[in-house]
């Protein structure tokens, strides 16, 4: 189980007093402080771990947000921010003594512009709507994290999340043009703008990706494409894990770019086709969805490339989809695949590292020993084409013995993926999840710089503590830790 | 999803039921995406995962329902979009269903609230109280406007009186008894009669019997009152079961009578979910009753499903109109029948149209326009925008909820099957003047 910091007793001590002054910055019915309605806030996406906050706030403008931020840094709260509470790595976890502020009724469309390809919303849109408000021109917003149709727009600029098709496009961070913040002293910034890359540092890079640990985001600018003419997606089937690794970085290898390159084992396919009724091949032990785009003579002229590969493989089945239904369906089974995992098992631990392409065989290999060594289930669903694995871990919460193994074994994953050139995160960010194993990846120093720039932002550590950097010796993060 | 119920706790099959499904959540968060209320309201406790965990917690701990658990499932539409979206496949509907049960047996509500629904299990599932009550109501229809007040109370009045229709429609055909095939009988159905929707349109069920007739099936309406679903959402178990129990006897004997019957049929898809579910409702009967339910559940079909099965085709050249079919929730999430109702429609030449946001209730949802009515109005006004927008004037629905819901202020609201009717001989829908 994951270590937390001990609670700020004199927060507890003050909680209905803050509470009661707290309450006239929000609408009426925007502080939530009942216990009973306080649980279904204490956990995430990540359901293993669980804390119930001190309060939830649901603010509806920035203004609120910053009158909230000020008032929490004056009187030294903690606060997490929350979008739609799907992280993975348990990014939007509460503390006992934090402050939760939900950004999910801050859900409009500010503003669209097709002339200059770009939309201004706010944080609480979630990544799906952002598509579905610009579809009928025909526009799409990129990067399509499997949780898109709920995870929102903040959680998504916050984690630099990515998604199936962000091997051609880019994950968040590359389709981002600014960013409304507002600071933990209540200020309100605004980063970049309608324009390609800013004068001076890069600090939406900075904030990209910072996990609710530098800045509370409001408003989102984001950058919008033209639909492609069309799409297609194949289905190839293999007869191993390791030979469906070794013919993605084949295609890879090859200098195709598919728009999306993702993998599924046995127990993944399974799961998702009773799910999608999308006509997964039931009797492959892997399967690749490879969508290419573009004109019909482009698409079929990669297909055949990619087809021709494929056969070098041995291949099961090879199968292109033949209608916009059909195509709906595989991706459908796809991007549901986690959530499907429960028709098999009722939890499981979802992985997030990335290795380099060329060492997928290996490491699927080495993945499926560790399975049968821990005795737990997994299944491999994952971004192949940028070597984004996901092992799904599989085991039952109600059998602690069970969970604390799956812990083991997962971190194993995050370890092995470094251990071959890769890192322990791809797109879920650290969260609570990977936050031990921080050290594996970085030195001390490096922990310690990285510290140093949250601690500038935010020098009490009130926003977010105690994720993304290992607990400190005082079994704090932040400045105790930096300066030990 | 972890659950701490205890052992004995699991010895209780309902809370078997509920743990089994609170074990396949994966709480991945993907349902409040989906869900009316967490749209509107942008707060977890009113998303199917909140009230998942509310639900679990009440459960788990013995505790009786307190005053927020009720607030937030009552707010609940049971639309069954969650199930829609849900990637583990959690049966929602059981939970809730579960959950209201508890409240109801658990939880005193104000008395304004208890005697509002006690009045709307006792007249709407019951027509001939739903008629005089609505003939009693009529007068005082032009009031509503004027009610004053911004409580749930005046609201509710409001609503309530909105209901009443200016014209009743009179007692016509399709009431119980038997209606002969015409010409060599294809086969034979059951048409559930309906409580509610025999008052407030009885032409619906009028077409159903004319179109299968033609066709060749004959059809049995019997005297049951009421299917149960209405009471049945409102937690009321025991009214619930026993009308579940009467419809069952009834249909039962129609399927042991005269060459059986091919499917029972419905025209109020509200309806339909809860038949199919029967089933699972009386699972733990004694055996021949459950049995009865079973046959029920598996023989249970939506109109639309057995017109395509008949293979139902126009006789009159298409007339020309454009329609945007509105997706009733009981048939998209809590059936899940999305093709059929749409492809009857164009087969019977009719251009349809699709609202933007299909998935999400237009408001109705049984008796929540009633019981909700600020949360309802903003879903129904969100819908007709978006039926609006497809340019369309009709409204082609299989559910009277809905109709009643949507219909007027520049919307024609007519229940499907009219439509079929009318493009296989029928008489035009009065309706569409």
């Amino acid at each position: 189980m994951i270590r937390q910091p001990q609670p700020k007793q004199e927060i507890l001590a003050r909680r209905t007093a803050l509470l009661a002054e707290l309450a006239p910055m929000l609408p009426p019915d925007g502080l939530i402080t009942e216990e009973l309605r306080l649980r279904p806030y204490e956990t995430d996406g990540l359901s293993a771990y669980r804390q119930p906050p001190l309060a939830v706030a649901l603010p509806e403008t920035t203004e609120q947000v910053a009158a909230i931020l000020r008032f929490c840094h004056r009187n030294a709260i903690r606060v997490v921010p929350r979008g739609a509470g799907t992280s993975l790595s348990g990014g939007a976890l509460p503390m006992a003594d934090a402050l939760v502020i939900g950004l999910m009724r801050m859900n409009r469309i500010l503003s669209i512009d097709y002339a200059d390809r770009l939309a201004v919303v706010q944080a609480g849109v979630t990544n799906i709507g952002i598509t579905n408000a610009v579809a009928a021109q025909g526009f799409f917003y990129a990067p399509d994290p499997s949780s898109q149709l709920a995870c929102m727009i903040g959680g998504n600029v916050n984690m630099n999340s990515g998604g199936a098709h962000c091997l051609k496009y880019g994950v968040t961070a590359n389709n981002l043009l600014g960013l409304k913040i507002v600071t933990i002293e209540g200020d309100i910034l605004e980063i970049g703008g309608a324009h390609l890359d800013a004068a001076g540092y890069d600090w939406l890079g900075l904030l990209t990706g910072s996990e609710g640990q530098l800045a509370i985001v409001t408003e989102v600018t984001v950058r919008i494409l033209r639909s492609p003419e069309g799409a297609r997606a194949m289905l190839a089937a293999f007869k191993a894990n390791a030979v469906a690794g070794a013919c993605v970085d084949a295609i890879i290898a090859s200098g195709i770019i598919p728009v999306a390159l993702e993998f599924m084992d046995r127990p993944a396919i399974h799961a998702c086709e009773a799910f999608a009724h999308a006509g997964y091949p039931l009797d492959a032990e892997a399967m690749l969805i490879i969508e290419v785009e573009g004109s019909v003579a482009e698409q079929d002229a990669l297909l055949d490339r990619i087809r021709a590969i494929c056969e070098r493989f041995d291949p099961i089945s090879l199968k292109v989809s033949n209608s916009v239904a059909e195509s709906q369906a595989i991706w459908k089974g796809r991007k549901g695949a986690f959530g499907a995992v429960g028709r098999i098992s009722p939890d499981y631990l979802c992985m997030d590292g990335t290795i380099p392409t060329s060492r997928l065989p290996e490491v699927l290999e080495r993945i499926g020993a560790m399975s049968a060594r821990y005795g737990l289930q997994v299944a491999n669903i994952f971004h192949a084409g940028d070597g984004n694995l996901h092992p799904l871990i599989m085991f039952d919460a109600n059998d602690p013995a069970s969970f604390h193994k799956a812990e083991t074994f997962g971190a194993d994953i995050l370890k092995l993926c470094v251990e071959v050139g890769g890192c322990l995160t791809g797109e879920h960010g650290v969260g609570v999840e990977k936050r031990d194993l921080m050290g594996v990846q970085f030195s001390e120093t490096d922990l310690d710089q990285q510290r140093r720039i949250k601690s500038a932002f935010d020098s009490r550590w009130l926003l977010n503590p105690a994720k993304v950097f290992p607990l400190g010796p005082l079994a704090d993060a932040g400045e105790a830790a930096v300066a030990a | 999803m972890q659950t701490n119920f205890t052992e004995a706790q699991l010895a209780d099959p309902d809370i078997a039921v509920a743990n089994q499904v609170l074990r396949s959540c994966v709480h991945c968060g993907f349902c409040t995406a989906t869900c009316p209320t967490f749209v509107l309201l942008g707060d977890e406790l009113d998303s199917p995962r909140g009230r998942i965990y509310l639900i679990k917690d009440m459960l788990e701990n013995d505790r009786p329902a307190t005053a927020e658990v009720v607030r937030h499932v009552d707010r609940c539409l049971s639309c069954l979009s969650c199930m829609t979206t849900c990637p583990s496949g959690v049966n929602y509907m059981h939970l809730v269903d579960h959950a209201r049960v508890h409240v109801e047996r658990t939880y005193r509500r104000p008395w304004h609230d208890r005697l509002l629904r006690a009045v709307l299990a006792g007249v709407l599932t019951r027509p001939t109280r739903l008629r005089l009550a609505l003939m009693a109501a009529a007068p005082f229809r032009r009031l509503a406007g004027h009610i004053p007040g911004r409580g749930v109370l005046a609201a509710r009045l409001r609503a309530l009186l909105g209901l009443a229709p200016a014209h009743l429609p009179a007692r016509g055909a399709g009431g119980p008894g038997t209606y002969p095939a015409s010409g060599a009988r294809r086969g034979r159905v059951a048409l559930l009669g309906g409580c509610a929707q025999s008052v407030l349109d009885p032409g619906i069920n009028a077409a159903a019997i004319r179109l299968l007739t033609r066709l060749g099936i004959e059809v049995v309406v019997g005297r049951a009152p009421c299917c149960g679903a209405l009471t049945h959402h409102m937690g009321r178990h025991d009214q619930a079961m026993a009308d579940a129990a009467a419809t069952i006897a009834a249909w039962d004997a129609e399927i042991g009578r005269d060459g059986g019957l091919d499917a029972i049929v419905m025209t109020t898809s509200g309806c339909g979910t809860t038949v199919k579910d029967y089933g699972f409702l009386f699972r733990n009967a004694e055996p021949a009753l459950a049995a009865a339910a079973a046959r029920v559940s598996a023989l249970a079909l939506d109109i639309s499903e057995y017109l395509t099965r008949i293979d139902y085709a126009p006789s009159r050249p298409a007339p020309g109109v454009t329609l945007a079919y509105h997706a009733a929730c009981s048939l998209q999430h809590g059936q899940k029948i999305t093709v059929e109702p749409k492809a009857l429609l164009s087969r019977a030449g009719f251009t349809v149209k699709e609202p933007a946001e299909g998935h999400l209730c237009c408001g109705s949802a049984g008796t929540y326009n009633l019981m909700q009515p600020e949360i309802a109005a903003r879903l129904k006004a969100r819908k007709r925008a978006a039926i609006l927008a497809t340019g369309a004037s009709v409204i082609a629905a299989g559910n009277i909820g809905c109709l009643t819901q949507l219909g007027g202020d520049g919307l024609v609201a007519v229940h499907s099957i009219e439509l079929l009717d009318w493009m296989a001989g029928g008489p035009k829908p009065a309706a569409l003047g």
